[in-house]
């Protein structure tokens, strides 16, 4: 093969390779979520192009003005105006190469595309807010009891349709 | 949206979809907006292409010709044989983690000065949850 595209590796295993890296560093085993049944289905009961969207990410991504996140088990979020200018957001985080993500917030927090598929006529809407939170946390547990529930709260107040998560 | 699959795959969702992308690119690459809508353009038909409980649906977008970022990945760096004691003491890994400091981490000073303005000591009104 003179040039063009070369078969392509697989996908990277990260739990593994995480696993090996912490064992190496003396670290005590992380505990990965592990889902053991099929997760529940809820049907769209409209179009998505009839649909409201709202848009959860992690990333550790604040608006300026806001205050940071920071880097120890923090399971606060913030709620960003979808009207807000791209240029004022920005990201902050213990474990993500940020360097393309600061050069263009897009990388991890697309709002812009969302606003373009609003355009387009792929999705009726976006919600009124956005919602950021850290990632990272190690307890479980506090993500469960209290962050889940009370972003459920905003998708419910929000009256969204549908809701695209954005680990990452 | 997911570029981990096996953490995903593990945490299984109702629905979601692949990108083979290095971490920190969820939705594509700086300063190309066309792919970053491409990529949500695909991601979003999922909600109606999707049937199966807890299915995941691939990507077609590749990173690069050769893959080769994937070899670097939560890797050991190179046995070094010198003074590098500390790397080889750690089983060759670097533990380039940063301080998980438990204080607001901003990306810039004005951040802090723009938070404080805006906030005072105040509690920062649309900031949910802050527990420090």
């Amino acid at each position: 093969m003179s040039s063009g595209m070369q078969d392509r590796l697989p996908p990277v295993d990260y739990i593994p390779r995480i696993t090996a890296q912490y064992a190496g560093l003396g670290y005590g085993e992380y505990r990965w979520l592990a889902s053991e049944t099929q997760p529940a289905w809820t049907p769209l009961t409209k179009p998505l192009s009839e649909c409201r969207l709202g848009f959860i990410a992690t990333g550790g991504i604040y608006a300026s003005g806001q205050t940071a996140f920071h880097f120890k088990d923090d399971t606060s979020y913030r709620a960003i105006p979808n009207s807000i200018a791209t240029e004022e957001l920005r990201a902050t985080h213990f474990a993500y190469d940020l360097t393309d993500a600061r050069k263009d917030i897009n990388v991890v927090f697309p709002i812009e595309a969302l606003k373009s598929m609003v355009e387009e006529k792929k999705i009726a809407e976006l919600g009124p807010n956005s919602y950021t939170l850290m990632g990272g946390i190690y307890s479980t547990r506090r993500v469960i009891e209290d962050l889940i529930p009370s972003l459920v709260q905003r998708v419910l107040d929000d009256e969204l349709d549908v809701v695209l998560l954005v680990p990452v | 949206m997911s570029s981990a699959r096996d953490i995903t795959r593990s945490a299984w969702p109702a629905r979601s979809t692949y990108l083979d992308f290095p971490l920190g690119h969820t939705a594509g690459r700086p300063h190309m907006p066309e792919l970053n809508r491409a990529i949500i353009r695909d991601t979003l038909s999922a909600f109606e292409t999707l049937s199966v409980p807890g299915s995941m649906s691939h990507l077609s977008y590749r990173w690069d010709e050769n893959d080769q970022w994937k070899d670097k990945v939560f890797a050991p760096a190179e046995k070094s044989v010198d003074s590098d004691h500390q790397k080889n003491k750690n089983n060759g890994y670097e533990d380039d983690r940063v301080a998980r400091h438990d204080t607001p981490q901003y990306q810039t000073e004005a951040d802090e000065l723009a938070a404080f303005k805006s906030h005072g000591d105040e509690e920062c009104e649309i900031c949910i949850g802050i527990d420090f």
